[in-house]
C-alpha cells in the first residue's frame, strides 16, 4: 500500500514566550515493512538542530524557535510505501537488548487485576506468539474503545478497572501484562489508515510490539484486535507513551499553551 | 579484631612516617590547640564548609580537618595508582560496551538484568559512543587497606565523585601551616589536579567543536552542598560555573548567556544528577537542566561528563563483576582486589548472610553517604532484626560484606594522638589520557572505634602524602 | 561574565546601598521623634518613615500601629521585611556567596562579616542596643564593602556592575529620602519655612551624613531651595541626583567600551545626565518637588530596567 500522511500540530501561547525547544520522533521507522518514498518534518520559524539515530532505532531530531512567539506549527507530510508483514519488525537496527524493555514505568506498572489478566490469558502456553496474542486478546476484551474516557496520564491498571479506553490505554495494558509475564514490551506510535465506518479512527495512532523469541519485535494493537499490517506507518518506540511521545517540547514564558492537531492519512491510488 | 597502624607496626615506626614522630614529639599541646585553631581559621576565611543532607542545623559548618596527615610510600602508591588506572579502564570499557553490541553480557561474564534492568542504566545513551570513548571521566575509587600490603577497593564512583577541594585545600593548609615539614619531608605535590581536570575535558570536545574548547562547570545551585566544591574547581581551572538557567539551546549547540550575548559552550562537566539534565529526556519537571541538552548531545553538538547513564558501572550490585571487567576488556589480573561481596539477591548468598549478620556489613545498593548500611558488629539485636525483616522484603537490593579491619592513622584528639580508621578516595581522570595527581582524600572517622569515615556521619579528612624517592 | 553573575554583582551593590539607607531612614525618624512639638497636627512621623521606605503595609499587617520599637524591629531586624538591614545584609552576603569566585577575599570577608555579626546582634537582648549602634554600625560595613571594592578588586566588567548596582540604588533612595520629607511629612503648606521645618531639613542632612558638608558648601540659613540644590544638582555631594546619575552613565560607558557594544541603555543614562545638567532648582520648585521626585525615580527604574535587558537577564540575540 501507498500511505500518504499530513499532519499538523499548532501550539498557541496566551502571551508570547521568550523560546520553544522541541524533540521530535517523526520520522518513519527503517525496516523491511516500510519504505519512505518522500518525508518531510517541518517547524514554523524553527531552527533545526542535531539529529541523530537513537537506541530504539528512531531518528531523533531536535528543534529550537527564537521568541518572542506566539504561535508554532509542527508540519509533518509524506508518503510511505508499506507491506504486510504480519506485526513482524523485521530489519529493524536497534541498540537497546530487549531485556532493557522489562523496566516498568508508573503508567504500565502491571498491579494485582493485570498480572491476573496476563496468568489467565498466557499460564501453561509454551508458545511465545500464540500466547502473546491471547494476551492482546484479552486486553481488547476487557477495555472497551471509549474517546475522552481516559486522559494522557491514566495508566495501565486505572483504564483496566475502568473498563475502558483509547488506544493508548489499551497499549499500556498490554505491555503491563507482558512485562509481567516475563515478556519484553513497548509502547509504538504511528499512524493508521482506516476506511471510512472501519473501527476506531485515530490516525495518529499507537500500539505495543512484544519480544518473541525467535521473531523478534512483533506488533500488536488491541484497539484494532489485531497486528499491524500495510495500513500502519510505525515512527517510534519507548517504554511508554511518555517514552515515545513523538514531540516533546518545552516553551520558555507564562502564557498557558493550546494545542491542536489535526491528522489525515490517505491510501494513494496506484 | 586487630587493625594496622599505618604509623606504628611490629613496635616499630613504618618508615614513612619517620620524621612526623619528631615533629609531633616537639609540639606541645598549647601548640597544637593554637595550630588547630588557627586551620579552623583558614578554612572559614576560604569559605569551606560542608552542610550534611537532611541534617539541618548550619549550613556553614565545617568538616573536621585533623592536621596528622596520611602517609604512603612512592612504592605503595605506584601499585595503587597502576590498578586505580587499570580499573578506570575497564569501567570506561564496560559502559562503552553495554550502551554498544554488550559483548560482555552476550559471552555470560555478568548477567544481562544487573545491566539492562538496573535504574541507572540509561536507555537514551543506547548505541551512542561519548567522544575518545569516555564515559566516566572522574573516577573516584574508595580504597581502604587492612595490613602493610593489603588494599581493597571498597566502591567504585563513576557519576560525579565530590571531595577533591578538599585534598587540594588540605594540602594548602598544611602548607603555610608547616612548611617546615615539606622541606624535611620530599612530598609530591597535587595543585596540578585542577589544570589536569580541564585538560582532561578539553580533550573530549565533541567533534563539532572546532578551536579552543570552550569548559563550563554546571551546578545545581548554590543550596547545594557541595556548591563550594563546584565554585573552588570552576575557579582554579579558570571556567565559568554555571547553572541550568544560564544555558540555553539553540540549533545545533548549547549556549550561556553572558554579559556579551550568547557564547557556544563545548564541554559541560556536570554536578547534577542524570535526572536532571533535560526535562525533555528525562524528569519533565526539573528545572535544573537545559531543555533540549541530550539532543545536542547525542548529535555530537556537546560533550556531558560525566556521560548520563555511566551510574550503571558503579552499581553496588555491578562492583561485583568489576574485577571481571578488568580481566575481560584488558584481558589482566585486577591489580587492587574487591572485597568479599555477598549478592542478597542470589540464594546461597542470601543464606549466608542472613545466618552471620552479626559480623557482617549489609549496604543498600542504590544507597550512598553511609545511609541504610548496617554494621553488625556494632549493631543491637533489635536493629539486626528489623534489618533483616528489610533485606527479607527486597533481597535484591542488598550486598554484604566482611566488616573489614580499617587501617588507622594517628589522629589528633583530645589527649594528644590516638589511631583512627581511615579510607582513601583518589580521583582517576580520564580523557586522552588516564592519569591521576599523588594523593587523594583520607576520610577519618573521628570517632573511638568507628568505622564509618561519611563526613556526613562524623568524619573528617586528612592531608595524603606521597612521598618522592 | 555570565549575565547571572553580574547579577550577582548588582544586587550585592543594591542590597548594601538599601540597607544603609534603612538605617539611615531609622536615624531621621529617631531624631525627629526627639522634638518635643512632634507629633502636633500631622501624622505620626513614624508612620512616614514607614511610608518612605514603602513597607507602612506589611508593618500594619504584623504590628498594627506604628510604635518606635516595633518599627526598629521591622526595619533593622525583621526578615519578613525586604527591605530591612537583617533582610538586605543576609541577601547581599547570599548574593556574595554565589558569585564567591568574582569577590576578592577582602570584599567576601567584608561581606561574611557582616553577615555573621547580624547574626550576633540578633542574638542580644535589645535592651543591651541603643538605635544608634545599629546605625551605624550598618554603615561601618557598608563602607568596609565599598574600602575593599575599591582597594582591591580589578577594574573590569565587574567592578563596573557593583558601581552601576551602587548608583542605582542610591538615586533612588535619595530622591525617597527627599521625598519623606517633603511629601510625607510635610503636608500641610503652612509649615513650610517654619522653624519646624528647617529643624526637619537638618535632620535630613545628619541623616544622610551630609550636615557639616552642606554648611560648608552653603553657609548661613538652611532653605529648601539650598538643600534641594545641594541633593540633587550639586556635584560635590555623594549622594546628589546628579552624582548618582552620571556614576551609572560613566560605567554604562566603561561596559560599552569594554565590550564594543553600545545600546539603549547607554543612551537612556546620557540623556539623564544631560537632563539633569541642565535644570535649576526654580524649575525643580516650578515642577513641584514631589513630582519631580516621582518623575526621577520613575526615569531611575526604566534605566534599571534597561540594565536588566540589556546585561542581566542574559536574553539577548
Amino acid at each position: 500500500m501507498i500511505l500518504s500522511v499530513q499532519h499538523r500540530t499548532t501550539y498557541r501561547y496566551d502571551r508570547p514566550v521568550r523560546g520553544v525547544v522541541q524533540s521530535h520522533r517523526l520520522t518513519p521507522s527503517v525496516f523491511d515493512g516500510q519504505r519512505t518514498l518522500g518525508w518531510q518534518v517541518g517547524l514554523s520559524e524553527g531552527i533545526r538542530g542535531g539529529g541523530f539515530r537513537d537506541g530504539a532505532g528512531d531518528w531523533v531530531q531536535g528543534w529550537s524557535v527564537r521568541g518572542p512567539v506566539g504561535e508554532i506549527v509542527v508540519l509533518v507530510q509524506g508518503t510511505v510505501e508499506t507491506a504486510d508483514l504480519s506485526g513482524v519488525l523485521r530489519g529493524h537496527r536497534e541498540a537497546i537488548p530487549p531485556e532493557a524493555y522489562l523496566r516498568e514505568t508508573a503508567t504500565t506498572r502491571a498491579d494485582r487485576a493485570l498480572a491476573e489478566l496476563g496468568l489467565e490469558a498466557a499460564a501453561g502456553l509454551a508458545d511465545a506468539l500464540a500466547a502473546a496474542h491471547r494476551m492482546c486478546e484479552a486486553v481488547a476484551g476487557a477495555i472497551v474503545w471509549r474517546p475522552g474516557a481516559t486522559q494522557a496520564a491514566t495508566t495501565a491498571a486505572e483504564a483496566l478497572a475502568r473498563g475502558e479506553g483509547v488506544c493508548q490505554d489499551h497499549a499500556h495494558a498490554l505491555i503491563a501484562v507482558a512485562r509481567s509475564r516475563g515478556v519484553p514490551a513497548r509502547y509504538v506510535t504511528g499512524y493508521l489508515f482506516a476506511a471510512p465506518g472501519e473501527g476506531p479512527q485515530e490516525a495518529a495512532h499507537a500500539w505495543a510490539e512484544l519480544w518473541v523469541q525467535g521473531l523478534g519485535w512483533v506488533g500488536f494493537d488491541p484497539a484494532n484486535r489485531c497486528c499491524p499490517d500495510a495500513r500502519y506507518i510505525r515512527i517510534g518506540s519507548g517504554l511508554d507513551a511518555r517514552g515515545a511521545a513523538p514531540i516533546r517540547g518545552i516553551a520558555r514564558g507564562n502564557g498557558a499553551e493550546h494545542l491542536d492537531v489535526d491528522v489525515a492519512v490517505q491510501a494513494v491510488q496506484q | 579484631m586487630t587493625f594496622f597502624n599505618e604509623m606504628y607496626h611490629d613496635g616499630e615506626v613504618r618508615p614513612p612516617y619517620a620524621r612526623l614522630e619528631g615533629w609531633t614529639r616537639a609540639m606541645p599541646a598549647e601548640l597544637r590547640q593554637m595550630k588547630q585553631a588557627e586551620a579552623e581559621a583558614l578554612f572559614r576565611r576560604i569559605g569551606i564548609t560542608f552542610a550534611v543532607y537532611g541534617e539541618g542545623g548550619d549550613p556553614d559548618r565545617l568538616i573536621p580537618f585533623d592536621m596528622f596527615p596520611r602517609v604512603f610510600t612512592q612504592d605503595e602508591w605506584r601499585r595503587l595508582e597502576r590498578g586505580i588506572k587499570q580499573r578506570a579502564r575497564a569501567l570506561n570499557a564496560f559502559l562503552v560496551d553495554v550502551y554498544g553490541r554488550g559483548e560482555i553480557v552476550r559471552a555470560g561474564r555478568i548477567p544481562g538484568q544487573l545491566v539492562y534492568r538496573n535504574a541507572a542504566y540509561e536507555a537514551a545513551m543506547a548505541g551512542f559512543v561519548p567522544p575518545r570513548g569516555v564515559f566516566s571521566h572522574i573516577v573516584g575509587i574508595d580504597i581502604v587497606r587492612t595490613g602493610p600490603n593489603d588494599f581493597f577497593v571498597l566502591e567504585d564512583n563513576c557519576r560525579t565523585p565530590s571531595g577533591v577541594s578538599y585534598m587540594l585545600e588540605n594540602r594548602e593548609i598544611m602548607m603555610r601551616m608547616f612548611p617546615a615539614l615539606f622541606r624535611e619531608n620530599r612530598i609530591e605535590p597535587v595543585d596540578s589536579y585542577p589544570e589536569r581536570l580541564r585538560r582532561t575535558l578539553a580533550s573530549v570536545a565533541p567533534a563539532k567543536c572546532a578551536g579552543e574548547p570552550t569548559v563550563v562547570i554546571l551546578t545545581p545551585g548554590h543550596f547545594n552542598s557541595a556548591y563550594y566544591e563546584h565554585s573552588f574547581l570552576a575557579d582554579l581551572m579558570g571556567v565559568e560555573l554555571v547553572e541550568g538557567q544560564d544555558l540555553f539551546v539553540e540549533g545545533e549547540f548549547v549556549f550561556m548567556r553572558t554579559t556579551e550575548g550568547p557564547k557556544r559552550v563545548d564541554v559541560i562537566y556536570r554536578r547534577i544528577d542524570d535526572g536532571f539534565l533535560d526535562p525533555l529526556c528525562f524528569r519533565p519537571e526539573s528545572m535544573l537542566g537545559v531543555p533540549g541538552l541530550m539532543d545536542v548531545y547525542r548529535s555530537g553538538g556537546v560533550t556531558l561528563a560525566s556521560a548520563p547513564g555511566a551510574g550503571v558501572a558503579d552499581d553496588k550490585a555491578v562492583y561485583v563483576y568489576v574485577p571481571e571487567m578488568v580481566r575481560f576488556y584488558l584481558g589482566e589480573e585486577p591489580i587492587l582486589p574487591n572485597v568479599p561481596t555477598w549478592q542478597c539477591g542470589q540464594r546461597e548468598d542470601l543464606a549466608h548472610v542472613l545466618e552471620h549478620l552479626p559480623e557482617l556489613v549489609v549496604k543498600e545498593v542504590h544507597g550512598s553517604g553511609g545511609y541504610g548500611m548496617l554494621v553488625g558488629p556494632r549493631a543491637s539485636a533489635a536493629e539486626i532484626a528489623a534489618f533483616r525483616d528489610r533485606i527479607l522484603a527486597d533481597p535484591d537490593s542488598y550486598i554484604a560484606q566482611p566488616t573489614l579491619a580499617l587501617s588507622t592513622v594517628p589522629t589528633f584528639v583530645a589527649e594528644g594522638l590516638a589511631p583512627r580508621h581511615v579510607d582513601l578516595r583518589p580521583y582517576c581522570l580520564v580523557g586522552e589520557r588516564v592519569e591521576l595527581v599523588p594523593g587523594g582524600l583520607t576520610r577519618v572517622a573521628l570517632r573511638e572505634g568507628s568505622l564509618v569515615v561519611n563526613s556526613s556521619q562524623g568524619g573528617g579528612v586528612k592531608d595524603t602524602w606521597v612521598l618522592a624517592e | 561574565m555570565l549575565s547571572r553573575t553580574a547579577d550577582n554583582l548588582y544586587w550585592i551593590a543594591r542590597y548594601v546601598e538599601r540597607a544603609e539607607t534603612a538605617a539611615r531612614l531609622l536615624e531621621v525618624g529617631a531624631r525627629i521623634a526627639l522634638l518635643p512639638s512632634a507629633g502636633q497636627g500631622y501624622r505620626n512621623e513614624w508612620e512616614s518613615i514607614l511610608q518612605a521606605s514603602g513597607t507602612a503595609a506589611g508593618f500594619a499587617r504584623k504590628y498594627g500601629d506604628p510604635v518606635q520599637r516595633n518599627i526598629e524591629s521591622y526595619l533593622f531586624f525583621d526578615r519578613d521585611n525586604p527591605s530591612s538591614v537583617a533582610a538586605c545584609i543576609g541577601r547581599a552576603r547570599e548574593n556574595g556567596r554565589i558569585v564567591r569566585t568574582a569577590l576578592t577575599a577582602q570584599m567576601w570577608d567584608a561581606l561574611n562579616t557582616a553577615f555573621q555579626e547580624m547574626r550576633a546582634l540578633e542574638r542580644r537582648p535589645r535592651s543591651e542596643m541603643e538605635l544608634s549602634q545599629l546605625t551605624e554600625w550598618t554603615m561601618r560595613h557598608a563602607a568596609m564593602l565599598r574600602g575593599a571594592i575599591e582597594a582591591t578588586l580589578l577594574r573590569n566588567d565587574g567592578y563596573d556592575f557593583l558601581n552601576i548596582g551602587f548608583a542605582l540604588e542610591r538615586a533612588d533612595n535619595t530622591a525617597r529620602l527627599m521625598d519623606v520629607k517633603y511629601y510625607v511629612l510635610l503636608p500641610r503648606v503652612e509649615f513650610v519655612g517654619s522653624g519646624l521645618d528647617n529643624y526637619q531639613w537638618t535632620t535630613l542632612l545628619r541623616a544622610m551624613g551630609a550636615h557639616r558638608a552642606f554648611h560648608w558648601a552653603y553657609r548661613g540659613e538652611v532653605t529648601a531651595a539650598k538643600i534641594a540644590h545641594f541633593l540633587i544638582l550639586n556635584r560635590q555631594c555623594p549622594r546628589a541626583l546628579i552624582t548618582c546619575a552620571e556614576a551609572a552613565s560613566q560605567h554604562l560607558d566603561r561596559l560599552a567600551a569594554a565590550y564594543g557594544m553600545r545600546g539603549a541603555v547607554q543612551d537612556r543614562a546620557a540623556r539623564l545626565v544631560a537632563d539633569i545638567s541642565r535644570l535649576t532648582v526654580e524649575q525643580v520648585f516650578e515642577e513641584g518637588l514631589h513630582e519631580y521626585l516621582s518623575r526621577f525615580i520613575g526615569e531611575i527604574a526604566a534605566l534599571a530596567s534597561l540594565v536588566d535587558d540589556s546585561y542581566l537577564s542574559g536574553d539577548i540575540w
